[in-house]
């Protein structure tokens, strides 16, 4: 039993099949509702694109006030795709145009945009997420204006959810863990540094840039193909303001935080549901002790790792493994 | 011709509003860094409190104007002490995230008291306020005079306080260097409260000014003046007073004329692609100076 | 062996100019001093070499293995990656990163792997990513820091954030590198150390090395050869002992200081 946990690919995989097994295993019997299962999807959507925005912004360390922008052309992009063509072929094909798409206007507007720096950049990808909403909000032949697309096909469901949830999370976490992602990180610590150290800083904050709209745009396109209905105003100023606030939250740079930050904000919104009058006013209150009081965020930059998880399990084994 | 000097007297009107919340924008970004999401909803809470000054107190104007600057003034000294001075020395990014929770908070608590419904500003039919005058075929509403003066007396009134007397001076001093400022005994706490308290006077007064103009106001009304009079600012170099001035203009004039010559419904993407411009080729604004890091 | 030229280099900032007309000659495998005054432009020269800044005029010729290389108007990542390296006189470490991943971050421009390949943790990626651990363990022995590897570079005591400062220029497979005050804030015992490990690694690394120092016995130790700066323009240069006796030298910068030495 020890050695098998000592093999941390093993680990991960033996984890993500039982959170698999057992949420499978409740909506089979019913115990998690229709609604709940909504919930679910909401919350496995704001996972993916919070874990995508931190590492534009928590790890790359370029502030984005954009990320709903990036959403609303995957979603635009999936929802008519299936509804023209409404199998499951058309749906992957979809989630795939739309992260590509998505990544494209990514790469475009990266390019231009950060060489700016703080709270100048913020402004411009909120201006640019604006811009794009306005766009939808004309293409009345295509997007159907502001009155949104009506009757997208519906093919999520909770085994492609996690499959697109976890595999974000896996690539991201393997890109944060590789050479390529120590790259991006040291342009958040010292950018004049990490350019003399041979690294070439705006390259890699378009990259970020570029793969964070690419995982927005999955998460649009699951939101499309989930909730048969798209608007631009859903993904607006506010959408984008949620996603960062689930990404300081849980603690900039931390990927568990994100996944733990969305996962509180999910109970607390669906707890607060009956008393939906006071729930944003509640939780704007919520926002601003937090920050008063532990403005790091939940995790700060730590990760819960499977190490400390596994020493819990295994109260032998004193020292965690790197 | 007529009809461009017609979309010129209608965007000064929209840019002094602009202007005024800009003002309050530039301000305590240039003293604290900081991207003051609430502004936009104090300048609504203005617009309200003048509502109710003029529907239910049966209040003149002025009076209204002044209480609505005054109650503007409290709350943008409370939303400071409360809200952003315990995070004086945290990450920008989390006073960021408490700038736009106590926006939200502004914004859903006076729809939990008002309702969301649309209210209509009373319409002053008769004496002064509800004359217009024509020029040829141009025609200038007593109103667009009013808020162009009250914005002029305004500034005027701000340049003198910032420019002449000694809270301006600190002000000032504050701004190009907090730590210094204390040093040479200059109160920092009470200089930052007194720039929210002079932006939020004047955003008060923009919402009076613009619910009288616009005659229909919301508790979302904020959100979108608030940032383009953002943009305005950035526009004109951030923390930069005359650049607010400027941008403001610009930026209600660009709207104007998008609206009267274009499509009305591409006026924000023509802002926000205005402002991504002018990031892009000159990113301290207009009036800014380009800032290098020292090696 | 010529490695690097640098010619009428000068950079004005408006109308202050910082760096004004300034020749140099660095030989294959050289030790050179780069002294002067406060505010000489010692610092503005390495940010010039090394494409913080943009020349106002002026060229810098790098000559690497039979080629010619000019270095002006780079970026500074190209210049780094061309073998130039540097640390800064106020050290700017990846303070909240550990300082396994200070190193490995220097080394990423000689990485093979491909993003898409880090995506998956594929073999190569895995492979290089192990290579990439011992090389570092390895440059951290220099300085005895490898028992540190996992601590933050901001807990390191300030001597060894210098330490760690050059280790990171090395990281980075330099044929040059620029000191920026490396004994800046260290006591004569650690200075003493420093000398000798700056010659140790210039023999080990088969480097040249320029160097910016206010620690007189430092420079005079070391050095095979010394520029002197004074605002901004090369005011002399030779052997440390031809400096020494130098009478602009002496009066520009010098002074008691020499007279004790």
């Amino acid at each position: 039993m020890k050695k098998i946990f000592e093999n941390d690919g093993l680990k991960k995989l033996i984890l993500l099949i039982l959170i698999f097994g057992i949420v499978q295993l409740l909506i089979t019997t019913g115990i998690i509702s229709p609604y709940l299962q909504e919930t679910l999807v909401t919350l496995c959507i704001n996972i993916i694109l919070a874990v995508s925005l931190n590492l534009i912004t928590g790890f790359t360390g370029q502030l984005s006030l954009g990320h709903a922008g990036f959403m609303s052309i995957g979603a635009y992009t999936c929802a008519l795709i299936t509804l023209n063509m409404p199998t499951t072929t058309g749906f992957i094909l979809g989630v795939l145009a739309g992260a590509v798409t998505a990544a494209l206007f990514g790469f475009l507007v990266g390019l231009p945009t950060l060489r700016l720096k703080g709270d100048y950049l913020a402004i411009a990808t909120l201006g640019m997420a604006e811009i794009i909403k306005v766009i939808f909000i004309n293409l009345d032949s295509i997007t159907n204006g502001a009155a949104g697309l009506n009757n997208i096909p519906q093919f999520v469901t909770w085994p492609w959810m996690f499959l697109f949830t976890a595999g974000t999370i896996l690539i991201i976490t393997n890109l944060l863990n590789s050479s390529h992602g120590r790259a991006c990180i040291s342009i958040r610590e010292d950018e004049i540094a990490s350019e003399a150290m041979g690294i070439n800083t705006t390259k890699y904050k378009v990259a970020a840039f570029t793969i964070g709209a690419f995982f927005a745009g999955i998460a649009g396109a699951l939101y499309a193909s989930n909730f048969y209905f798209i608007e631009p105003n859903q993904f607006g100023f506010l959408k984008s303001i949620d996603v960062l606030v689930i990404v300081v939250f849980g603690g900039m740079g931390s990927i568990s935080g994100s996944v733990i930050a969305a996962t509180a904000l999910a109970v607390i919104s669906t707890l607060l549901q009956s008393f939906s009058e006071v729930r944003m006013i509640l939780y704007a209150v919520l926002l601003v002790i937090i920050m008063i009081f532990r403005p790091q965020g939940l995790m700060g930059s730590k990760e819960l790792s499977l190490s400390v998880l596994g020493r819990l399990g295994n109260s032998d084994s004193k020292k965690g493994r790197v | 011709m007529e009809q461009f000097l017609q979309q010129i007297i209608n965007g000064i009107s929209l840019g002094s509003i602009y202007a005024l919340i800009a003002l309050g924008y530039t301000m305590v970004y240039g003293i604290i860094n900081l991207i003051n999401f609430a502004h936009g909803d104090v300048y609504m809470i203005g617009a309200y409190i003048g509502y109710y000054c003029m529907t239910f107190l049966k209040l003149g104007f002025l009076p209204s104007l002044v209480i609505a600057m005054v109650i503007c003034t409290l709350l943008g000294i409370a939303i400071e002490k409360i809200a952003y001075k315990p995070l004086r020395n945290s990450p920008r990014i989390a006073v960021l995230i408490t700038a736009i929770g106590v926006s939200l908070f502004i914004e859903y608590a006076t729809m939990f008291i008002v309702s969301a419904n649309v209210r209509s500003y009373p319409q002053i039919t008769e004496g002064l306020l509800a004359q217009s005058f024509k020029v040829g075929n141009i025609t200038i509403t007593a109103q667009q005079v009013i808020i162009l003066v009250v914005t002029v007396i305004l500034m005027v009134l701000l340049q003198f306080i910032v420019k002449k007397t000694r809270i301006g001076k600190a002000m000032r001093a504050v701004s190009l260097d907090k730590d210094a400022a204390e040093l040479m005994g200059i109160n920092v706490n009470t200089t930052i409260s007194f720039t929210f308290a002079l932006g939020s006077a004047l955003a008060g007064a923009a919402g009076v000014l613009v619910g009288l103009y616009y005659s229909s106001i919301n508790p979302f009304m904020g959100v979108m003046p608030g940032l383009k009079a953002f943009v305005a600012a950035v526009f004109g170099g951030i923390g930069i007073i005359p650049g607010a001035m400027v941008g403001g203009y610009c930026i209600g004039m660009v709207e104007v004329l998008v609206s009267g010559y274009g499509n009305s419904k591409f006026r924000d993407a023509v802002v926000f692609a205005i402002l991504i411009l002018i990031l892009i080729v000159k990113p301290a604004g207009l009036f800014g100076k380009n800032t290098r890091e020292k090696v | 062996m010529q490695i690097l030229k640098v010619n009428k280099l000068t950079k004005s900032f408006g109308g202050l100019t910082a760096v004004s007309n300034v020749n140099m000659e660095l030989n294959q495998g050289e030790l050179v001093g780069l002294i002067g005054p406060n505010g000489a432009g010692k610092t503005t020269v390495f940010n010039l070499l090394t494409g913080i800044y943009v020349p106002t005029s002026g060229t810098i010729t790098l000559f690497k293995d039979g080629k010619e290389k000019k270095l002006n108007g780079l970026p500074p990542y190209t210049i780094c990656q061309s073998g130039l390296a540097r640390t800064f006189q106020n050290i700017r470490l990846f303070k909240d990163l550990t300082v396994l991943d200070n190193v490995r971050i220097a080394m990423h421009s000689n990485v093979k792997y491909g993003l898409f390949s880090s995506f998956l943790q594929l073999p190569s990626c895995k492979k290089e990513e192990k290579e990439l651990i011992e090389k570092s363990m390895e440059l951290l022995k220099i300085f005895h820091l490898e028992h540190k590897k996992d601590e933050l570079a901001k807990n390191l005591p300030y001597g060894e954030q210098r330490h760690l400062e050059i280790i990171r220029a090395l990281a980075t497979d330099p044929v040059l590198l620029l000191l920026d005050e490396p004994a800046a804030g260290m006591n004569p015992a650690e200075t003493a150390q420093l000398t000798e490990s700056i010659s140790w690694i210039r023999e080990k690394y088969n480097l040249t090395i320029l160097l910016i120092e206010h620690d007189m016995s430092l420079v005079m130790k070391i050095c095979e050869r010394i520029y002197v700066l004074d605002y901004g323009m090369v005011i002399a240069h030779g052997t440390p002992d031809e400096i020494k006796n130098n009478k602009r030298v002496i009066e520009a910068y010098l002074g008691e200081d020499m007279s004790n030495a």
